[in-house]
């Protein structure tokens, strides 16, 4: 027995992805009307509801399935507009693919429609503690005690100033961002852990940006670099951050 | 500022953050769906006791 993994929706004219799937798979479209879903088939046994439960306790097997994932959907991508379906979205057959898609049709299409034309791009704003300067430290050196707690409200105040300096930074960034995109979301700040940095991150937002508007959106980040904070950029994302109505 | 070349390999996080938390979300009696688990949630704790568990430090 097999399944039908979805990646996402198109509009019907162009062909299938030719990138390995999820499950080591050729994907192959399933048509309905104007839309195609761009699908793989899976087996059973791996990707029903108890095998994927387990798989999101399972770090190498998340990762091995976003990264099949974000294949496929970016190269479909490359071919025009694509609502990106979120991961782990499996349905039994290509009849149950081809009712959605009817069910569907007009919020698919309108997700096509939004996202034509544009690439998603992500931006990080992290905060450089190294280069903070050290501001001079307030001498009190005939009382040893006060001059402890000086030090100490000194670190601190450096501290909160440095805070508030990134997300100043974040915010300016931010609405010069959001000024070029077509439309822009704020993700949760990542685990520090997680991102492998010593910084902190103070700013973990995506936009949908006109390719046509790709160079001023990059002029915006190239002007603000400095202040003490470090901007990460990823992308072109397929739009997987605006597949939802706003 | 990191420009991330399009052939670079993208971090696991930041896929995770859109591809768990973003994306079409669809539900039916047809679908397999995970939409009662908080898959940002199972697979964020699944990522850091992984990592955690690489530098030898106790599970978050």
């Amino acid at each position: 027995m097999s399944l039908v993994w979805l990646y996402a929706v198109r509009g019907a004219a162009a062909a299938a992805p030719t990138r390995t799937g999820v499950d080591g798979e050729e994907p192959r479209l399933v048509v309905h009307g104007e839309l195609a879903a761009v699908v793989g088939t899976v087996s059973e046994q791996g990707f029903d509801e108890q095998a994927l439960a387990a798989a999101m306790d399972d770090l190498p097997r998340i990762e091995r399935l976003a990264r099949a994932h974000h294949g496929v959907i970016a190269e479909a991508a490359e071919a025009g507009p694509v609502a990106p379906l979120r991961l782990a979205t499996v349905y039994r057959d290509d009849a149950a693919v081809a009712r959605m898609l009817a069910e569907r049709s007009s919020d698919l299409a309108a997700v096509l429609e939004r996202v034509r034309g544009r690439r998603e791009w992500g931006v990080k704003v992290y905060v450089d503690a190294k280069a903070e300067a050290p501001a001079a430290e307030p001498a009190a050196e005939d009382r040893p005690g006060t001059s402890y707690l000086l030090r100490r409200r000194a670190q601190r105040d450096r501290g909160v100033a440095a805070a508030e300096r990134a997300r100043r930074v974040a915010d300016t960034l931010d609405a010069a961002l959001a000024a070029v995109a077509q439309s822009a979301i704020r993700l949760k700040i990542q685990d520090a852990r997680l991102s492998g940095r010593t910084q902190d991150m103070v700013l973990n937002a995506t936009y949908l940006v006109d390719t046509a508007a790709e160079e001023d959106f990059r002029a915006v980040l190239a002007g603000i670099e400095g202040d003490g904070a470090t901007v990460a950029v990823t992308g072109p994302w397929p739009p997987f951050s605006f597949a939802e109505a706003p | 500022m990191t420009l991330a070349h399009p052939d670079d390999e993208l971090s696991l996080v930041d896929l995770l953050d859109r591809l768990l938390a973003g994306g079409v979300m669809l539900t039916g009696d047809t679908t397999i769906s995970l939409a009662d688990v908080d898959l940002v949630h199972v697979s964020l704790r699944a990522l850091i006791s992984s990592v955690s568990t690489l530098r030898g430090e106790p599970d978050a």
